[in-house]
């Protein structure tokens, strides 16, 4: 327990004093996973929407694929993205490996199946709903997904932000493909693993909370944003 | 205004892996962990502007990161496995730098008497006969190879060690931690040792063998397999790794008033 009190003290004091290491790892961690959040975004809302309102052959296929993805481990998911990108993978040539943009990558692959689940659960129930509508008013299909997208745009808000909070928390898949570099690639999660690996619980612990902190700061900012939960607005 | 925040991350990720000088040298674990690398690194950048850039490996991954190319050097200790990688030709050869060593830890009441031991085979003899926790290091790294050779030379095979010998995979640091956990005996690099902060009941019972030392040494990537490595800044490196400068930070790195690494670079 008094590990816990020393984390919490410790916190505190990283904190306050504005830490020089703890503000660059801290904004490390928030531009690689918002940036993730943003590329998964714009690839799976349109793709779980599609889902819910286009019928083709392999659908059922598609979307059971889709929803065991969202279980992916992330430390496999940093094997592959480590192989394909090292200098002997095919894609070595591009130097990516050990960079905060292979983290990007690593996190787009694991967030992205969770967010179209997410989107495409929300928007067929949308869908049933605006179906009779959007089909008489002859709409196209762009069209169609556009229409949902808005005015589904509270469900969607939460699939993000659930692929952002599995984002900021990872830890497996950026060990390997960013190596945890100090000023480089170092993040919250990896320096937690380094300094538990010091026995260093206090200085872990205090990371802990400043991640926890930072997780729901940053689900408070885009909601007021966004304004959520105001009248009139949703 | 969430889009134009989001779009000037963006901007600022993709201008943000562009950099001069820099240097991705693959280091095993106790090289960082014993806190050696906080103050070379500066120093380096102080001196010749090259950002080194530490990937901290055990000694296995090390070397494959060599063979893919994937890093520019580096700086491990194994003897045997470092002189394979420069006959393969993924090295261009291989330069020792200095050595610590290695310090046998347990519990304080120390069941297999490992304190009044006469040599590091002896030590393990007694472990081996009084069968109590042993926590291996278990992932192909440079301290996991020292330990077995060792029980080798203590005529014991470590592959038929059942129950009590524990192999958990991990690094330095997390292996201590099970140590400690378990109460158990382990072989870490004295560096590490005196670093760790949660020792718990564990306490250091044998050191001082000339076995137990451990050397490393500075191998560059071969530039002819690997024409990307960046071949001077390594050169340039290992010029400062091996002068003036390095023998008075390395010789005086001390943790609690004890020296850690003793300085042993041949000069050129």
């Amino acid at each position: 327990m008094n590990d816990i009190y020393e984390g919490l003290a410790a916190a505190f004091w990283l904190v306050m004093t504005l830490d020089a290491d703890l503000i660059e790892i801290s904004l490390r961690s928030l531009q690689v996973s918002l940036t993730a959040l943003v590329i998964a975004s714009a690839i799976a809302l349109p793709l779980g929407t599609l889902l819910a309102i286009r019928r083709f052959r392999y659908r059922r296929l598609t979307i059971s694929l889709l929803n065991a993805l969202m279980g992916l481990p992330p430390v496999v998911v940093g094997l592959i993205v480590y192989i394909l990108l090292s200098r002997s993978g095919p894609f070595g040539v591009l130097g990516l490996l050990f960079t905060p943009t292979a983290m990007i990558i690593a996190q787009v692959i694991i967030i992205t199946p969770l967010i179209a689940s997410i989107t495409h659960q929300a928007m067929r129930e949308l869908w049933a709903e605006y179906h009779d509508l959007l089909i008489s008013l002859n709409t196209s299909g762009r069209q169609r997904i556009t229409t949902l997208i808005l005015d589904g745009r509270r469900n969607l808000l939460t699939a993000s932000l659930a692929g952002f909070g599995r984002a900021i928390g990872e830890v497996g898949a950026i060990m390997i493909v960013g190596g945890n570099i100090d000023n480089a690639t170092r993040v919250l999660t990896t320096a937690i693993a380094l300094e538990t690996g010091r026995g260093d619980f206090a200085l872990a612990l205090a990371l802990g909370f400043v991640l926890i902190a930072l997780a729901i700061g940053v689900n408070i900012a885009i909601h007021w944003l966004s304004r959520t939960e105001r009248e009139g607005r949703w | 205004m969430i889009v134009r925040l989001l779009a000037v991350l963006t901007a600022s990720v993709i201008s943000g892996t562009v950099f001069a000088e820099e240097v991705k040298l693959a280091v095993t674990t106790s090289f960082e962990n014993s806190g050696l690398s906080d103050v070379l690194l500066p120093a380096i950048r102080e001196d010749t502007g090259i950002d080194v850039q530490l990937l901290v490996v055990g000694t296995g991954q090390a070397l494959r990161l060599g063979e893919a190319g994937d890093v520019d050097a580096i700086l491990v200790h194994s003897r045997a496995a470092e002189e394979a990688f420069v006959a393969g030709g993924y090295g261009t050869h291989r330069r020792e730098i200095m050595y610590n060593d290695f310090v046998f830890v347990g519990p304080i009441d120390d069941p297999a008497a490992v304190g009044i031991a006469t040599s590091a085979a002896d030590a393990l003899q007694k472990i081996g006969e009084e069968k109590p926790a042993f926590v291996s290091r278990g992932d192909d790294s440079g301290t996991h190879k020292k330990e077995l050779s060792l029980w080798r030379a203590a005529g014991l095979d470590a592959g038929s060690f059942t129950g009590w010998y524990r192999e958990v995979g991990a690094g330095m640091g997390a292996s201590l931690n099970t140590a400690s956990g378990l109460n158990a005996y382990i072989l870490a690099d004295r560096a590490s040792w005196l670093n760790f902060g949660n020792k718990g009941d564990l306490v250091l019972l044998y050191s001082g063998d000339p076995a137990l030392f451990n050397q490393y040494a500075y191998l560059p990537v071969n530039p002819q397999k690997h024409p990307h490595v960046q071949n001077d800044l390594v050169a340039q490196l290992e010029t400062w790794l091996t002068g003036e400068r390095a023998v008075e930070l390395i010789n005086g790195y001390t943790i609690a008033g004890e020296a850690l690494f003793t300085f042993n670079a041949v000069p050129k």
